[in-house]
């Protein structure tokens, strides 16, 4: 993948640590709850951190940056890929997660969603099918391929769009967390309502700021 | 009108024997299992996660005679023919019901008997095989189950993803499922959240290990 290093994330490095969030747990209430946020941050996360750091050991694999290792997720161990995937999947969440008041993508990353989807609604639609109907635990996603071309896509488990196992492979710039840790205290069965929900804290202009960087 | 009430009457009859998948009911109150497992999960579990999957599973097999009236054991034998719904669907209906009929109130020892002697033989002691049964149960990634499943005279621990489970496409009859706990989250959550060993210890304190030795052969 050509642009691996253009994104945020291309930064994150031996020995990982867990990010520290931009807004309170309690940030994103009533949608998602401040429970369900504590928990997800410093247990799910804090142990994905963990467990990928000892997974790395003193492996050569700890000079490389994790997006390079996601480029042979099919070769390496099943813990780095595991772990590795949750680090970087939940680092791009809690970014792209604010309050945002019904806000809307804008500008030139709302007209390729209308070119590419037909509506805002329409692509809303697409994405809550393939975070609906991801079965088991995973993630869905919005991503950009290598032609700048929007689409979406589910991943199982802790992979993405970055790793070479995934079926279509693209720079994400949304990713909604589809396991059931994600928003069983507050939803438990009813996934349909917790992607509902996820529109009302999508951070919009964090979403727009990575498009741009990448189709640039 | 009394013919055609009695009439109507046998075919409902005939009907009701010939559905070969129900939904049974839990064997057991919701909260015949606290502390250990919690009222809302197992109703939640119960009523909407097992419910959920049978229903679809009927859905996918509405119109298609030979999935209506084929058991459980052969459809999974050969799951590779048939469509996801059918499988995940299939696989959560059947593996929640093997669930329930492993656990009871307060839970019950392992009687003296075949099962004991063959645990001693291939594990050492019933402790160690608890060791490697949780260790499986921890090391499981995403969501799946754990099983102790015979096979061949063996005791095996094996994992499966998602819905599926070691009857699937193998052999009917040669493969003896045992013992299952389910390692979805939903499963465990509201309770025990990301501490899934807790979970598994308060699994083992309602096991009915006399119902799993009667599976054994």
């Amino acid at each position: 993948m050509k642009k691996l290093e253009i994104l945020p994330e291309f930064r994150l490095d031996f020995p990982y640590t867990l990010p520290v969030l931009d807004y309170e747990y309690s940030a994103l209430e009533p949608f998602i709850d401040a429970r369900t946020m504590e928990i997800h941050h410093t247990k799910h996360h804090q142990a994905y951190v963990d467990n990928l750091n000892k997974a790395l050991g003193d492996d050569a694999l700890i000079s490389k940056p994790l997006l390079h290792l996601f480029e042979k997720a099919g070769e390496i161990a099943p813990a780095v890929r595991n772990n590795g995937g949750g680090h970087y999947n939940h680092s791009l969440f809690w970014k792209i997660l604010k309050i945002n008041g019904g806000a809307k993508p804008e500008g030139e990353l709302l007209n390729h969603l209308i070119r590419t989807f037909g509506s805002l609604d329409e692509f809303k639609e697409e994405f809550g099918k393939a975070a609906v109907s991801r079965f088991g635990s995973g993630w869905a996603w919005l991503s950009v391929d290598e032609e700048n071309k929007l689409f979406i896509s589910s991943t199982p488990n802790q992979d993405n769009p970055l790793m070479s196992v995934a079926e279509k492979r693209g720079y994400p710039i949304l990713g909604l967390d589809v396991w059931e840790h994600a928003y069983y205290l507050h939803y438990q069965n009813r996934r349909p309502d917790y992607i509902k929900a996820f529109w009302d804290v999508v951070n919009w202009s964090e979403v727009e700021k990575r498009y741009l960087s990448i189709i640039k | 009108m009394k013919v055609f009430i009695v009439i109507s009457a046998l075919f409902i009859f005939i009907g009701a024997q010939a559905q070969t998948h129900v939904f049974k009911p839990l064997p057991y109150a919701y909260d015949a299992l606290e502390p250990y497992i919690d009222a809302k999960t197992m109703e939640i579990h119960y009523s909407k996660h097992h419910q959920g999957y049978y229903d679809k599973f009927m859905a996918a097999i509405k119109g298609n005679s030979a999935l209506e009236s084929l058991s459980m054991p052969a459809i999974m034998a050969s799951m590779n023919e048939f469509p996801v719904a059918v499988r995940n669907n299939g696989g959560g209906y059947w593996n929640h019901e093997f669930f329930w009929g492993s656990m009871t109130p307060g839970g019950r020892v392992l009687p003296d008997g075949a099962l004991k002697n063959r645990i001693n033989t291939q594990f050492g002691s019933m402790e160690k095989f608890l060791e490697e049964f949780k260790n499986a149960v921890m090391s499981l990634f995403g969501s799946g189950w754990v099983w102790l499943i015979q096979q061949n005279g063996e005791l095996k621990i094996v994992t499966s993803p998602n819905q599926d489970n070691p009857l699937m496409n193998m052999p009917e009859g040669s493969i003896h499922p045992l013992l299952a706990i389910d390692v979805w989250e939903h499963a465990y959550y509201l309770k025990h959240q990301n501490k899934r060993a807790a979970y598994v210890d308060d699994f083992l304190k309602v096991v009915d290990w006399n119902a799993v030795s009667k599976r054994y052969l």
